[in-house]
């Protein structure tokens, strides 16, 4: 069969399978597995007597770190014990190859093209920037996978995304996916693949945030074609693209759609939702915040911090505002010290964490009934970052830093 | 495997957030229930009861991958039926062992405090004082095994592949 999109080729390759068609329910072979934290949790935890396979196994400490009190800490050990016992060898723990997940499974990397990976984490859609078919799942069914190395999956339909042109200068990813969302609305049920000409000049980083955010309109899969960007960041890391998975010429689409690049401008996420949700940051611009965040898994990038950077230089977080920024890894908080770019955050006010989940979940600095927040990171509805009266606006990381300075929501090209 | 209750009326995109504010994460697991929509139906939870039936538009558990499910499980409702359910909401459905369907068109087709009737296995969903009636898809066997199973932890541990749960050990 020639007529099948990226996702449909892999979930058809993983089941041995010659063809599948939208509404089909396949069972997968799963080539990596994810544990978090938070299945370690007394809620969530049941101990398998076996694991299919240890080296195919990678635990993450990401979403509650380091353990705030005795439970999580109690949980965190037994994930250690875990690991220790099964053989399981990747363990990123506290310390300095801790990150949020995704992060680390697209800088390891632990996704790869072509193949399937699960995790506890809706947001695990990230890794289709690599070419890998990644799929968060539930507590339950992570430990069956891990105890079994398959699942099933419904297959669903396929809208292609065509990216032509470039971004403006000051419009980022998240921009670009803030006016999908708005534009499009929810994809329940859809797997959301991108390509076209746009794509050399997008970073992987960038792919990232697409991929991720796509959890945010309860998008199935989201990929990327494989192409050269991809291949250098694998090459960097001493693996191959040879798993990768192009889309057949006649693949069948729900829809396919164009976006020019060059037309998003800086966009803000209004509270509660991005589904049909967003505006233009001159419809936000002036809205009073008191709260700023940049990081989660979505933006937590060392292109992010630079953002933030080029606005802090020289300017000062107003006094009515807390902006947190929390690294996506340690290695990239490492990476921002050696550039120079923690400094500059915290001299001008900025507190800058530990790689965590931190904020998002409402984690750390968990807001409270009044508080307004404009954040960088993935999920804005009520009650996700602590109290369910507070408003939670998103953004780029520079819309996120230039509001931050300015006490209100403002255009981060005016801080320029 | 048919399921009679009293209906809930929600609207579309009820989130897992609402259903599972992440600060229960932290409580001890027989409280988290007490916390279901408390952002947007504060006090439902002292109303529901056993067998209730949630009625509900689209999108419905979208968000996080978070035990949500579960915690309507242990609130012990009977079943949950939505013009549509969110996928990944509908896999933890599944593997916690909640019924649930996405029928489109269900949510117009109720009003709270009526009673429907739901067959996961023929995907057949009936309000009992109209008579209407709307399907949607079926379970597949292998569904209706981990529902039979009562969750996907419970067929592991049939099949001997569980050594200990979180607070059991």
């Amino acid at each position: 069969m020639a007529d099948m999109t990226m996702t449909e080729k892999i979930l058809a390759g993983h089941s041995d399978r010659e063809a599948i068609r939208p509404g089909d329910i396949v069972v997968t072979k799963v080539d990596t597995v994810v544990p978090l934290d938070m299945n370690f949790y007394d809620s969530m935890w049941a101990e398998p007597s076996k694991v299919f396979d240890p080296d195919r196994i990678v635990v993450i400490f990401d979403h509650v770190v380091p353990a705030p009190n005795r439970g999580v800490g109690e949980a965190l050990e037994r994930g250690r014990a875990f690991a220790k016992k099964m053989g399981i060898s990747r363990l990123h723990d506290v310390g300095p190859d801790q990150g949020i997940c995704h992060q680390l499974i697209a800088d390891v990397p632990y996704a790869m093209p072509g193949e399937m990976l699960v995790c506890v984490d809706s947001h695990t859609c990230s890794g289709g920037a690599l070419n890998c078919a990644a799929r968060g799942i539930g507590a339950p069914e992570l430990i069956y996978v891990m105890a079994k190395g398959f699942t099933w999956f419904q297959v669903g339909e396929t809208v292609r995304y065509e990216l032509s042109g470039s971004l403006r200068s000051h419009v980022t990813a998240k921009d670009l996916f803030l006016h999908l969302a708005d534009r499009y609305g929810a994809h329940v049920g859809q797997n959301m693949e991108f390509g076209g000409s746009a794509l050399p000049g997008l970073t992987m980083d960038q792919r990232r945030t697409l991929t991720t955010m796509c959890a945010e309109v309860s998008a199935e899969f989201a990929m990327f074609e494989p192409d050269e960007v991809l291949e250098r960041h694998l090459r960097e890391r001493g693996r191959s693209m040879d798993g990768g998975v192009l889309p057949d010429p006649d693949a069948v689409y729900a829809e396919v759609r164009s976006i020019e690049l060059a037309s998003v401008e800086p966009m803000v996420g209004l509270p509660g939702s991005v589904v049909h949700n967003t505006v233009g940051v001159s419809s936000a611009a002036g809205t009073p915040i008191n709260r700023a965040f940049i990081g989660s898994c979505a933006n937590g990038t060392v292109a992010d911090l630079r953002e933030a950077a080029a606005v802090l230089t020289g300017r000062r977080v107003s006094p009515e505002v807390t902006l947190f920024i929390t690294p996506g890894s340690q290695a990239i908080y490492q990476q921002a010290v050696h550039e120079g770019i923690i400094a500059t955050l915290a001299d001008a006010g900025a507190v800058v964490t530990v790689s965590s989940c931190g904020m998002c979940a409402g984690f750390q600095n968990s807001l409270g009934p009044t508080d307004v927040c404009i954040a960088s990171s993935t999920r804005n509805f009520a009650g996700r970052m602590g109290h369910p009266d507070a408003q939670i606006y998103l953004g780029s990381s520079g819309t996120v830093a230039a509001s931050a300075v300015a006490g209100a929501i403002a255009d981060v090209r005016e801080f320029a | 495997m048919e399921i009679t209750g009293r209906v809930w009326c929600f609207g579309d995109d009820v989130n897992t957030d609402l259903i599972q504010p992440m600060h229960t994460v932290f409580k001890p697991v027989e409280e988290q229930h007490r916390y279901v929509f408390e952002a947007n139906r504060p006090g439902w939870v002292n109303l529901v009861e056993p067998g209730d039936v949630i009625v509900a538009g689209r999108n419905f558990g979208t968000g996080s991958s978070r035990p949500a499910a579960k915690l309507l499980v242990d609130l012990r409702i009977g079943a949950l039926v939505c013009d549509s359910i969110n996928w990944l909401f509908f896999r933890n459905c599944v593997n916690f062992a909640l019924p649930a369907l996405s029928c489109h068109g269900v949510a117009r087709m109720f009003a709270e405090g009526q009673t429907a009737r739901i067959d996961v296995g023929t995907g057949s969903v009936q309000n009992l004082e109209t008579g209407s009636r709307v399907s949607g898809q079926p379970w597949t066997a292998e569904l209706l095994d981990i529902l039979r199973a009562g969750g996907l932890l419970e067929q592991l541990a049939r099949d001997g592949l569980l050594v200990g749960r979180g607070t059991d050990e």
